[in-house]
């Protein structure tokens, strides 16, 4: 008997666990024995030793992307560093543009954002990607207006792994003085950053993509030129007013010790995630009509995201419940849509329903793989043996012909 | 989400799963559904020369609840008439498999399925 945690974690871009090193950091600044202070407070010791371990986290933080200290801002996720930074920006710039340049591969948190800005009288372009899931830095270029004020292009897609090139795509808006917003909350740890050599204005982070805790994240705002910011929490004037509320030490410190942890283990890590990644692929590329989501060379390492041809996802996903993994398809909620990403790819709607999106990290085992490999197959061949389109596939029928009752 | 365990029985072990030939005159084929939507459900129907649904078929595309509800209706109308088969409601195979909500049109699906089956095999008797 193997002793195989069912089911298997294969879903690490939803979510990592805490790394045990980093929860009993965590773990001392809760407890009366512990460090519980508040880092504002200033006349006392609990205070002083909160925002000593708050300053180690912020430098911790800072360097994994070489940045000042001075530089990261605390929130509460990725998706409030992505409403501070592009509604930041949008409201403090106002005067010189309302013109916003994004793809339409983002996360949510970006996409809505920019709608809500779209309500507020602002106008946003939203750019097709290519095929293979990266911006054209031509294309990216061509949209650049003179009331540009932001540019907002993620640094490696949730769902297909793809790294955009975001030191190019600097090189064309601190010319033109737009200012440049990255989501990096799927690349910190992953794909080495560094922030003296992008010309990256605003950078999202996460702290639980990453073995640190939900519920923190951080925003990187340059000092040099400065980016300036309209906060959108208003308060104490905490995180030199950029972003107000007390600073949850023990997530901060969690978040530190997570990206302090990235920094010396990334090489490894990355490594093993490659070898897991080309493990799997491996095993499955020579079944009939799989196809890869996203470019393959351009890839963090630890993201497969694969569409086996005329299975529909959920009815996949059920399958493989002893896999934690997620589907492209956005069945499982109320909408019947197929996922925005891959339809943005140009993916035909049997792909684009037929996805599953599997994605590794530091705790993920070889012996993890060989199981969803087997598993994976035998699933597959019978949902194939249950799906009319298979047979019609196999009787040379092209689907792309078939006039569907639509329903 | 939550399957009723229903579902999950006709999911994990499918009734009557299978295709016939489409040209044979016993026989009725119902495709309906579309890719774009995520699901797609053949259902065929042999019909006998007194007019009772002898077997069915099929296969489906969609999904556990779009196969359930398609392994459910085959289960159904063998030995019903034609009629007796076209009376049966999506709403009596959302009941029984307790399907939620968001996961009715399945049964809807079911329903124009064994009614586009009945018309093809109408079609081919005249």
């Amino acid at each position: 008997m193997s002793n195989r945690k069912l089911p298997v974690y294969l879903d690490y871009s939803a979510t990592t666990p805490v790394d045990p090193r980093v929860a009993e950091v965590m773990c001392s600044y809760l407890t009366p024995e512990g460090n519980f202070g508040n880092a504002a407070s200033r006349s006392h010791a609990y205070g002083w030793a909160a925002d000593e371990a708050i300053k180690e986290a912020r430098k911790n933080v800072a360097d994994l992307i070489n940045a000042d200290p001075k530089e990261i801002v605390w929130t509460s996720g990725a998706t409030e560093s992505n409403n501070l930074a592009i509604k930041g920006v949008a409201h403090f710039y106002k005067k010189k543009g309302k013109h916003i340049i994004t793809c339409k591969t983002e996360h949510k948190a970006v996409l809505d954002t920019c709608r809500q800005l779209e309500r507020e009288g602002y106008e946003v372009t939203y750019l097709d990607p290519e095929d293979n899931g990266l911006v054209d830095i031509t294309k990216l270029e061509s949209a650049m207006r003179d009331d540009t004020i932001l540019v907002s292009i993620m640094h490696v897609n949730n769902e297909i792994g793809v790294i955009q090139d975001i030191k190019a795509i600097g090189e064309l808006t601190r010319e033109r003085g737009i200012i440049f917003h990255v989501d990096a909350a799927q690349s910190a740890g992953k794909v080495p950053i560094d922030t003296q050599d992008v010309k990256v204005d605003l950078m999202s982070f996460s702290a639980h993509k990453i073995y640190g805790p939900k519920g923190m994240g951080a925003l990187y705002v340059q000092r040099k030129p400065r980016i300036r910011l309209e906060a959108q929490m208003h308060g104490g004037g905490h995180e030199r007013g950029m972003r107000s509320g007390t600073l949850a030490t023990h997530q901060i410190v969690g978040m530190g010790e997570a990206f302090r942890l990235a920094k010396e283990e990334m090489a490894a890590d990355n490594e093993k995630l490659m070898m897991l990644r080309n493990r799997l692929w491996d095993g499955l590329k020579d079944m009939e009509e799989v196809y890869i989501n996203g470019d393959m060379d351009q890839r963090v390492a630890g993201n497969l995201n694969i569409s086996f041809n005329f299975v529909e996802g959920e009815s996949l996903i059920m399958a493989v419940k002893d896999l934690a993994v997620s589907s492209g398809s956005a069945c499982t909620s109320a909408s019947l849509e197929p996922s925005y990403v891959l339809r943005a790819l140009g993916r035909s709607d049997e792909l684009a329903h037929s996805s599953i999106r599997f994605t590794f990290g530091r705790f993920s085992t070889t012996d993890d793989v060989d199981f969803t490999i087997e598993l994976i197959r035998s699933k597959v061949d019978k949902l194939r043996d249950l799906s009319p389109l298979w047979e019609m596939f196999k009787d040379g029928v092209d689907l792309s012909k078939v006039q569907w009752a639509a329903h | 989400m939550a399957y009723s365990e229903k579902v999950i029985d006709h999911y994990e072990n499918p009734r009557n799963v299978g295709s016939y030939d489409k040209s044979d005159t016993s026989v009725g084929t119902g495709m309906v559904g579309a890719p774009a939507c995520g699901d797609v459900m053949k259902l065929q129907i042999k019909v006998n020369a007194e007019g009772v649904i002898e077997d069915a078929k099929f296969k489906t595309y969609g999904c556990g609840s779009a196969i359930a509800s398609s392994s459910l209706l085959t289960e159904w109308v063998k030995g019903k008439t034609l009629e007796q088969a076209s009376e049966i409601k999506n709403t009596d195979i959302a009941e029984e498999l307790e399907l939620p909500p968001v996961k009715v049109h399945c049964s809807v699906l079911a329903e124009d399925a064994i009614k586009a089956a009945i018309d093809d095999f109408q079609g081919k008797q005249k």
